[in-house]
């Protein structure tokens, strides 16, 4: 298995690689100039051209490349061109926000996402499982930021009970954390729930057809063992896969839900990013967002063996 | 007993620290953008131009009148050839860091600025020599007389000359500073600068304030408030959200049409803070075809009218003002002169121009920002205007982003270049013919849209040059009289933007950019 892992982790090398020169690539023949970003309107030619001689953008293409992977080999990311602030300052003090919200939306899909799925299985056909599905196709079908502003109208602007945005690091409190994440927590995790619901239900579903589920029945084993200990545990390996890939969307594609509830995170660094033609940014967050992505279908790999014994490295 | 004095003393200790704590007053605000740069030279952002206000203090300041006073000069004279002026600074100026503002200082501060601001490079056109007499004198001795100097000085919107220590001015001007330390009333707190999450200030006890009281930029500034937070918040109605939930005590620029939410809660006030405000923009392409033509300009100066504008933007005419003046309603230099019969949509004029300048029909490529609410709808009115006065129109949508990196290009149309584009200015920085940067006329050296008039810069270096404000307005008149048969840009109405505020909070100036000193908030 180590030789599994190693083999899967240098493997990893050209996948950053290509995605490197891709995004580089793609952001040179975008249309946008930080220079003229930067200049504002009173700018003259001259000035834009200044500006572009000191960002490094008057340089030929490949010359720029050059450099950005040069330092990148050495562990540099670069400077923002607007912050004026280092790329590894401006990601770490993303991460926490984003990984938080990841984190928490995926606790709650999964907790309320699996008991669904597998009840809708074992009452299949019944109005408990028309219900689950229901949902699961509205869970698909609302987009994100009409239910973030529902539940803002319910809970923080009727009710009262949470905070309307905004986000308060964990280091200042966990009551003021918890409370300030649980509404785009639970907004987020509406698709997740629907997703994970629908195939924990499927799979199931597959799984209490197989012969060794009527044989444990035949032996008189009670149903809740036998759903969740026989089937959820065989029904395993497709629902870790949708957990684990949702979790790796979680990290990089929550923009709409950190606008909406003001929560500084990945996303919107790498929209604010995108906006203002921050190329450095841009470029290092894609290229996190790729080994993230590497790292989690690795890690998914390996939890399949915890699932099913049959599969070996 | 000693043990006992020292648990006394120590209980006392922390109740006197915690009152103070409890005493302690945040205002929390939500700009109209990020501050994503903290170097009010190196751009012309708005947002940066309101961080310098925040951390930063002036030489002189506009106050509410228009009028350009001293701030952190105490005195200034003047040669009767009005050729050298030396001005003193006032007692007591400090750094952030604790070090006294220097004379040095502010000539550095000076230097850099008229590198990269307009009405500072004419200026420094005009400057023979800058020296410094002692650590709180220095003297500036011009080639010729001009009426910019202490205009430029006082200039209130970007960019600001705003002063700052030696070693930090001494950054080549298209470089950004790394070190942000001031001399104004709240200190900038970058420990605790987040870029998209917020950026805090808090109050410099050491500022000094005039005694005047506060009037616009000028006069007294006094920091009421001890820390105030600028929270990067997106979403507009998310702002409105928590605006009303009072989570934020105010929001710099509401949009338009979440505006009547606000009226509707008589815990929120709104506030007009810049009555001179906005001015929307539509800039023509001098170099390319047809706009090359001023026969061709003045037909969209027929067809255009500013209402149409207005309504598909701001919509409630309580925000805005029809104002054909190039100058700004309500500032000193307004005049109508040279207006009459433009802007009235007269489309029959603008085919009849169109048809003396031979306009084949090549259709116009009118660039079209799709992501800033308070642009989007311009596009599509000067679309139909345009159609309707005779014009061929291609509008092209893209973000702003694009739109402003497009609109440097010089290439034909079709290969990416552009002919028409729309905008808005701070009024203040379009008070004259020299701040007025698109009437800049200096062909390669303009800004984008490339104009060029020698007859335009002539009337400019004769604004510059000009000390009497009577001689001032009348070489005003002639720049309108010029801008008639030579169009550089339209302007397409004025319109402000109010403060959403609490009930609690007061002390708002009125001012050409967001001030928060003065500015007080009850428990």
């Amino acid at each position: 298995m180590l030789g599994y892992l190693l083999r899967r982790l240098l493997a990893t090398i050209p996948v950053l690689v290509i995605v490197a020169v891709l995004v580089f690539l793609m952001l040179r023949l975008t249309p946008g100039d930080p220079a003229a970003i930067i200049a504002g309107d009173n700018a003259t030619t001259q000035q834009i051209e200044l500006i572009r001689n000191r960002l490094g953008l008057d340089q030929p293409i490949l010359t720029q490349f050059g450099i950005w992977a040069g330092n990148l080999l050495q562990g540099n990311l670069g400077e923002s061109f607007f912050f004026k602030k280092t790329i590894g300052e401006l990601i770490l003090g993303r991460i926490e926000p984003t990984l938080s919200l990841a984190f928490l939306t995926i606790v709650i899909a999964v907790s309320v996402a699996v008991p669904l799925g597998v009840l809708a299985a074992y009452r299949h056909g019944s109005w408990i499982d028309r219900i689950v599905m229901g949902f699961s196709v509205l869970g698909f079908s609302v987009p994100v930021f009409v239910i973030g502003y529902l539940l803002i109208y319910i809970f923080a602007i009727s009710l009262g009970w949470f905070p309307v945005q905004g986000y308060q690091p964990l280091a200042d409190g966990f009551g003021g954390f918890i409370q300030r994440l649980i509404l785009p927590a639970i907004t987020l995790s509406v698709i997740y729930i629907a997703l994970i619901a629908r195939m924990t239900r499927a799979s199931v579903l597959e799984v209490l057809s197989e012969d060794y589920i009527r044989t444990a029945r035949a032996k008189g084993q009670v149903e809740r063992i036998i759903l969740f200990r026989h089937a959820l545990k065989n029904a395993a390996v497709p629902i870790v896969t949708v957990v684990g890939i949702g979790i790796a969307l979680l990290i990089g594609g929550v923009v709409v839900t950190e606008s909406v509830y003001a929560i500084p995170g990945l996303g919107r660094l790498t929209v604010d990013a995108v906006l203002a033609r921050d190329y450095p940014t841009i470029q290092a967050v894609i290229l996190l967002f790729s080994a993230v992505y590497v790292a989690i279908n690795l890690a998914i790999d390996m939890a399949y063996m915890l699932f099913d014994p049959r599969i070996r490295y | 007993m000693t043990f006992q004095w020292k648990s006394v003393t120590a209980a006392m200790a922390l109740l006197a620290s915690t009152s103070l704590a409890q005493a302690q007053t945040t205002m929390k605000v939500v700009m109209h953008s990020d501050v994503k740069i903290v170097d009010p030279i190196w751009t012309t952002a708005y947002i940066v131009r309101n961080h310098g206000y925040m951390i930063y203090d002036t030489l002189f300041a506009m106050d509410e009148k228009g009028e350009i006073k001293p701030q952190m000069v105490e005195s200034f004279t003047e040669s009767p050839d009005k050729l050298t002026y030396t001005f003193t600074l006032r007692d007591g100026l400090l750094w952030h860091d604790g070090k006294p503002v220097t004379a040095e200082d502010c000539v550095a501060s000076i230097k850099r600025w008229s590198a990269k601001d307009a009405v500072g490079q004419k200026l420094a056109s005009f400057i023979d020599s800058m020296s410094v007499g002692d650590a709180k004198t220095f003297t500036v001795k011009l080639k010729s007389p001009t009426g910019l100097l202490i205009f430029g000085l006082g200039k209130p919107s970007s960019n600001v000359p705003f002063m700052m220590p030696k070693r930090v001015a001494e950054t080549d001007p298209n470089t950004q500073i790394s070190e942000f330390v001031g001399s104004g009333p709240f200190v900038l707190k970058t420990d605790e600068w987040k870029p998209g999450d917020k950026i805090v200030y808090t109050k410099f006890d050491k500022y000094k304030p005039r005694a005047e009281a506060p009037s616009g930029l000028a006069g007294g500034k006094v920091a009421k408030i001890d820390r105030i937070e600028w929270l990067a918040v997106s979403d507009q109605q998310q702002a409105v959200n928590a605006l009303l939930a009072g989570e934020i005590d105010m929001i710099e620029q509401p949009a338009f049409d979440l505006i009547p939410l606000l009226k509707d809660d008589k815990n929120i006030k709104l506030t007009t803070y810049n009555p001179l405000g906005l001015q929307y923009t539509f800039r023509f392409n001098h170099i390319l075809k047809p706009f090359d033509n001023p026969k061709v300009r003045q037909a969209v100066t027929y067809a255009f009218n500013q209402k149409d504008f207005l309504d598909a933007v701001v919509g409630n005419p309580e925000y805005y003002t029809l104002c054909k003046a190039m100058f700004v309603c309500g500032s000193p230099l307004a005049t109508e002169k040279g207006m009459e019969g433009l802007l009235e949509s007269n489309f029959n004029k603008s085919k009849e121009l169109l048809k003396e300048a031979g306009y084949d029909g090549t259709p116009i490529v009118l660039l079209h920002s799709t992501d800033l609410q308070s642009l989007t709808n311009l596009a599509p009115v000067a679309k139909v205007l345009l159609e309707k006065g005779g014009f061929k129109v291609d509008m092209q949508s893209s973000d702003w982003q694009t739109v402003v990196s497009r609109r440097t290009r010089r290439a034909p149309a079709a290969e990416g270049g552009w002919n028409g584009m729309l905008t808005a200015w701070v009024s203040a920085d379009i008070l004259n013919p020299v701040m007025s940067g698109f009437l800049n006329a200096s062909c390669d050296k303009a800004a984008f849209g490339w104009p060029c008039d020698e007859q335009m810069e002539k009337l400019r270096d004769d604004f510059a040059r000009e000390t009497d404000p009577a001689k001032q307005k009348a070489i005003v008149e002639a720049v309108q009289m010029r801008w008639r048969e030579q169009p550089t840009h339209i302007h397409l109405g004025q319109y402000n933007v109010p403060i959403a505020a609490r009930s609690n909070i007061s002390g708002i100036l009125t001012a050409p950019a967001p001030v928060f000193w003065n500015v007080e908030k009850k428990k």
